[in-house]
C-alpha cells in the first residue's frame, strides 16, 4: 500500500514537474546554435531574423569536450554546432554529424584554400571551417628583457627560471607535450615513445617553475601581472591586448599549432535546411567580416577580407604572416599511440 | 575571558566568510573587461550590468531552480531522516548505503551518469508517451537528486537524540502519528529543516555540470553558472558578474537585516 | 508506529532509486567497458579497469593529497565552525536567525566569482603574498596545497556550521547554567553536557565536508592550478579531458565510492556500538 502510495506521489510531482516545462512555446521557426561564448556578433541574428524569419537561439559550451559528451550521450535539440577540428573528426567516426548538402551552401566557395579539405573532414562532407587561430606564447612585452622567440624560453631551465612562478602551460595534454615535443625538434603528432619519454623529462623539469597549468584563466593572470609568459592561444591574447599594449603574442622559431573551429549539423538535428541556411548566411562575405571585426579572431573565409578592419587584418597577432603559418602543425589522431600521451600526461600531472 | 576569545574566534571566521565578498565589492567597480583585472575606478561594470538581459534572465532561471529543487529535497530529504531513523527496515545497510552515495559520488560522475539515464531511457521512454520533458523540469529533477542526502543528513543529526517524551505526552492525550509529526516533531527538527534547506538552496545555485548535462537544445534556459561558465571557457568573465555578485550581496543583507529588526520587535512586544 | 513512519522512506528512496541508482549503474556498466581511442565505449565486462586505478601513480600523489586535503579541511572547518555554531544557537531567535543567513549570504553568490575573489587574494601579486614577502616568506599560495586548502575551508564552512548549530540549538543553556552555579568549570561543562550533545552534529558536519572533499575536483583543479593532483581532478580528466577515458574515471569513481562507504560502514557500526555501550 505505502509503496503504490509512494509511487503515485513520485509520479504526481514528476508529471507536475513535465506540466511546468511543456509550458514552453515552441516557436516553429527557430535554429539552435551551440558555440562558444562571445565566438558570434548578436547582431548578425537580427540580420539573419530579419531576411529569413528565423529566430536563433545561442547556447554555449565551454571545451569541446563537454560538447563531444553531451552528443555523444545522445543529448538533441541542436541545430548547428562549432566544434574544434580535431572534434569534428572524433564526431564523424562516431557518426553524430549530418552530411553536408555543399549545393545548399554557394558561400562555402569563399572559404580559402588553404583551409578546404582539412585532414578531418578531406571533402568537407561535414564540416566547413569558420575562424581559427593558433597556440603560442603570450607576454608582458614590458615585464621581459628581450621578447620570446624560441620554445627555448620555457623549457630551458636557465632562461625559464628568471620567470619562477610567472610562467604558465595550457591545461591540455595534446598542446603541452606537443610544445615539448616541438621544442625537441618532434612532431606535435609524434608517435615515438622516446621522443614521448623525452617529452616527459622536459615537462616534469619545467614543472617547479611554472604557476599553474591553465587553459582558462591565462589571459587574465597576464593582465593583472601575475604571469608573464603564457602558453594559450591567439584569439585570447589579441583580446588581453585591447586591455593592455603590452601584450604581445608569439609563435616560436620551432613551430606552433593551428587549429580551426567549424560549422557543422549534429545528426539529431531537425531543421536540416535552416542550417544549411544559416551556415550560408555566416559564410557571406560581408556577415563574416561583421563578425571577424566583432570577435577578433581570423577567418578562413577568403572572400570576407576585404571587409574587415585593416588594424585586425594587418596585427601579426591575429593573423600570422604566412612563412609563419607554413610552419604550424595540425594536431591529430594518433590512433593507438594515445595510451602514451595519456601515460606522460597522468605522470606529468600527478607524481 | 574565554568569553571575549571566543566572541574573537567567530568574529575573525566572519571576517575570513566575508574576506572575498569585500574583494568582489571593490572589483565591481573596475574599468577592466576582465573580471579579475583592476583597471581604475568606474562604474562600467553596473552599467555593463544594467544592458546585459542574459545575466538577469540566468539569475531567474537559478532562483527558480534553487527555490523548487529545495522545497522538493527538503520534503523528501526530512521523510528519509524520519524513516531511517526511526523505522525498523530489512536492508537498512544497503538503504544507508543508497542514500549516503550522492554525497561520496563526485560531481561530474553524477552529471555524466544523469546525462546518460536521461538521454539513453528517461527521455525516450517519455517521448514513448508523447511526453516531452522540457530543461526546467529535467534541470529540477537533477538538483533534486543531488540535495536530498544532504537535508537528510542534517534533519537527521537533529533526530537522533531528540527528546521523544513530547511526542509521545501527545500520542498519550490522543494524538493521531500524523499530528504528532505535523504539531509536535516537524516543529522541533524546524531548525535543522531550515538549515538543510539552506544547504540545499546554495548546492543547486552552484551546479554547473548536471544542470549542464542535462538541458536539451534550444531552450534558452540559462541558470547563472551555465552563463558563467561558457565564459570562463574561452571568454573571459566579465566584470558586470563582481557588480551581479555584489548587488545580492547587498540585496540579501538588507533583507536579513529588515526581517531581523521586525522579528526583534514582534519578540518585544 | 513503525509502519506508518515507514511510509514515509518510500518517496525519498523511490525518487533515489529512480534519478540515482539507475545513472549509477550506467556508471558501473561504462566502467566494464573499454575506450577507443577515438573516445567512443566499447561495451564489455572486463575489470581491466578496475586493476589499472591500483597504478601506484594515482594513489602516491593524488590519493594521499586528497586524504590530506580532506582531513585539514574538516579539521580546520570544525576548529572554525564549532564555536560559530555554538554562538548563534546561544542567542535570543531573532540574532540566532540573523547570524545563521549572514553565514549563508556570501554563498547566494557564484561558485566561480568567489573563486575569481580568491584569485586575486592569493595571486603571487597580490596582497596576501605581498605581506608574506615583506617578512621574508616566498610562499606560493595559488598553485599550491596551501591555497587549495583555504578555498576548500571556505567553500565547506557552512557544512560543518550548519549542522553543529542544528544540534546545539535544543540545548538548554540554563542547564549549563545550573551547572556552573552548582561549581562545575566552564571546561567541564563544555566537555560534559554541550559536546556530546552536539555530537550528532559534530559527525553530520564532518561526514558533509571529508566525503565531499574526498571527490573535489574544481576547487583544486582551479586554485591548484593542476599542480595538486588530487583524486577527484584524476576522475575529472578522465571524463572531460582532451584525452578521455570515460572506462577508467567510471571505474575510479566506483572505487572512491566503495572505498568511502566502506569506511562510513564501519565508522557508523562502530559508533552504534560504543552508543549501546556508554
Amino acid at each position: 500500500m505505502s509503496l503504490i502510495r509512494a509511487l503515485a506521489l513520485v509520479t504526481f510531482v514528476v508529471l507536475g514537474l513535465v506540466g511546468v516545462g511543456a509550458c514552453g512555446k515552441r516557436a516553429p521557426h527557430e535554429l539552435h546554435l551551440f558555440i562558444w561564448a562571445n565566438y558570434i556578433d548578436p547582431e548578425v541574428y537580427q540580420l539573419f531574423e530579419r531576411e529569413f524569419g528565423v529566430r536563433v537561439i545561442e547556447e554555449n559550451f565551454d571545451s569541446n569536450e563537454t560538447l563531444r559528451t553531451k552528443l555523444q550521450a545522445g543529448a538533441t535539440g541542436y541545430d548547428v554546432i562549432v566544434p574544434s577540428d580535431y572534434t569534428v573528426e572524433i564526431l564523424i567516426r562516431q557518426g553524430l554529424l549530418t552530411k553536408l548538402d555543399l549545393s545548399k551552401i554557394p558561400n562555402s566557395q569563399n572559404i580559402s584554400g588553404r583551409f578546404r579539405g582539412l585532414y578531418y573532414d578531406p571533402h568537407n562532407q561535414y564540416a566547413l571551417p569558420y575562424l581559427w587561430g593558433t597556440t603560442g606564447l603570450g607576454y608582458n612585452a614590458q615585464k621581459l628583457e628581450s621578447p620570446p622567440t624560441s620554445w627555448a624560453e620555457v623549457f630551458e631551465l636557465s632562461r625559464l627560471a628568471r620567470y619562477k612562478n610567472r610562467v604558465s602551460m595550457l591545461d591540455d595534454p595534446r598542446e603541452t607535450i606537443g610544445a615539448a615535443l616541438k621544442y625537441l625538434g618532434y612532431s606535435v603528432n609524434s608517435t615515438d615513445p622516446r621522443a614521448l619519454q623525452e617529452a616527459l623529462r622536459v615537462l616534469l623539469a619545467q614543472k617547479p617553475y611554472l604557476a599553474r597549468y591553465d587553459s582558462e584563466t591565462y589571459d587574465d593572470f597576464l593582465l593583472t601581472g601575475d604571469l608573464v609568459i603564457a602558453h594559450g592561444w591567439s584569439g585570447e591574447f589579441a583580446k588581453a591586448r585591447q586591455e593592455n599594449r603590452d601584450i604581445r603574442y608569439v609563435i616560436p622559431q620551432e613551430g606552433g599549432v593551428i587549429w580551426a573551429d567549424n560549422l557543422a549539423i549534429p545528426k539529431s538535428s531537425q531543421r536540416v535546411e535552416l542550417a544549411h541556411q544559416f551556415i550560408d548566411f555566416l559564410l557571406r562575405p560581408q556577415i563574416n567580416a561583421k563578425i571577424v571585426n566583432y570577435v577578433r579572431y581570423p577567418t578562413t573565409n577568403e572572400a570576407a577580407r576585404p571587409y574587415i578592419l585593416p588594424e585586425i587584418v594587418n596585427d601579426p597577432a591575429i593573423y600570422p604572416p604566412e612563412e609563419m603559418v607554413e610552419r604550424l602543425e595540425w594536431i591529430r589522431d594518433v590512433g593507438d599511440a594515445l595510451a602514451l600521451y595519456e601515460a606522460v600526461w597522468d605522470e606529468l600531472k600527478n607524481r | 575571558m574565554g568569553r571575549i576569545i571566543l566572541g574573537c574566534d567567530v568574529l575573525m571566521t566572519y571576517i575570513f566568510l566575508y574576506l572575498p565578498m569585500g574583494v568582489l565589492l571593490g572589483y565591481s567597480f573596475s574599468a577592466s573587461r576582465y573580471a579579475l583585472v583592476w583597471g581604475g575606478f568606474s562604474l562600467e561594470p553596473y552599467r555593463r550590468l544594467l544592458a546585459d538581459p542574459e545575466v538577469a534572465s540566468a539569475l531567474v532561471g537559478s532562483v527558480i531552480v534553487a527555490s523548487i529543487s529545495t522545497a522538493l529535497a527538503t520534503l523528501l530529504g526530512t521523510s528519509l531522516a524520519l524513516a531511517l531513523e526511526r523505522a525498523r527496515v530489512r536492508f537498512q545497510g544497503g538503504l544507508e548505503a543508497l542514500v549516503y552515495l550522492p554525497i561520496v559520488i563526485p560531481e561530474i560522475v553524477m552529471a555524466v551518469g544523469v546525462l546518460l539515464f536521461f538521454a539513453q531511457v528517461l527521455r525516450p521512454s517519455l517521448s514513448a508517451l508523447g511526453i516531452e520533458l522540457g530543461p526546467l523540469p529535467s534541470v529540477i529533477i537533477g538538483h533534486v537528486t543531488f540535495s536530498i542526502s544532504y537535508v537528510m543528513v542534517v534533519v537527521r543529526a537533529r533526530l537522533r537524540d531528540l527528546d521523544r517524551s513530547l511526542e509521545e505526552a501527545a500520542l498519550d492525550l490522543g494524538a493521531t502519528p500524523w499530528q504528532v509529526l505535523r504539531r509536535v516533531t516537524l516543529p522541533l527538527l524546524a531548525p535543522a529543516i531550515l538549515s538543510g534547506a539552506l544547504l540545499a538552496f546554495t548546492l543547486s545555485l552552484d551546479d554547473f555540470y548536471v544542470t549542464y548535462f542535462v538541458t536539451t537544445g534550444g531552450s534558452g534556459f540559462k541558470t547563472l553558472p551555465l552563463y558563467l561558465y561558457a565564459l570562463a571557457g574561452r571568454a573571459a568573465i566579465p566584470p558586470q558578474m563582481n557588480a551581479v555578485a555584489t548587488l545580492m550581496i547587498l540585496a540579501s543583507l538588507v533583507l536579513i537585516t529588515l526581517a531581523f529588526l521586525i522579528q526583534r520587535r514582534t519578540q518585544r512586544g | 508506529m513503525n509502519t506508518r513512519t515507514r511510509t514515509l522512506l518510500w518517496p525519498g528512496l523511490v525518487w533515489l532509486l529512480l534519478f540515482f541508482a539507475v545513472p549509477l549503474g550506467i556508471i558501473l556498466v561504462i566502467s566494464l567497458g573499454r575506450r577507443t581511442p577515438d573516445g567512443a565505449i566499447v561495451w564489455g565486462f572486463s575489470f581491466d579497469n578496475y586493476l589499472r586505478v591500483f597504478d601506484p601513480l594515482y594513489w602516491i600523489g593524488p590519493w594521499w593529497n586528497s586524504l590530506g586535503l580532506a582531513t585539514l579541511t574538516t579539521l580546520f572547518c570544525l576548529v572554525l565552525g564549532y564555536p560559530v555554531a555554538y554562538t548563534i544557537a546561544r542567542r535570543s531567535a531573532a540574532v540566532k536567525n540573523l547570524l545563521l543567513f549572514l553565514v549563508i549570504v556570501p554563498f547566494l553568490t557564484n561558485f566561480l566569482v568567489r573563486i575569481y575573489a580568491w584569485f586575486i587574494l592569493l595571486r603571487p601579486e597580490g596582497w596576501i603574498a605581498s605581506l608574506l614577502r615583506s617578512v621574508g616568506l616566498e610562499l606560493a599560495l595559488l598553485g599550491s596545497p596551501v591555497g587549495v586548502l583555504i578555498g576548500l575551508i571556505y567553500g565547506y564552512l557552512p557544512f560543518m556550521i550548519f549542522p553543529i548549530y542544528a544540534t546545539l540549538e535544543r540545548l538548554d543553556f540554563a542547564l549549563v547554567e545550573a551547572a556552573y552555579d552548582l561549581g562545575a568549570t566552564r571546561w567541564q561543562s563544555f566537555w560534559r553536557i554541550i559536546f556530546p550533545l552536539s555530537r550528532p552534529g559534530v559527525i553530520a558536519g564532518a561526514v558533509l565536508v571529508f566525503v565531499p572533499v574526498l571527490g573535489e575536483f574544481i576547487t583544486p583543479k582551479l586554485l591548484g592550478g593542476g599542480k595538486v593532483p588530487m583524486f577527484g581532478v584524476l576522475i575529472e580528466e578522465k571524463f572531460l579531458g582532451r584525452v578521455s577515458d570515460w572506462p577508467l574515471g567510471a571505474a575510479m569513481a566506483v572505487v572512491l565510492m566503495g572505498l568511502v562507504l566502506l569506511v562510513l560502514t564501519w565508522y557508523f557500526r562502530h559508533l552504534t556500538q560504543t552508543r549501546w555501550v556508554g
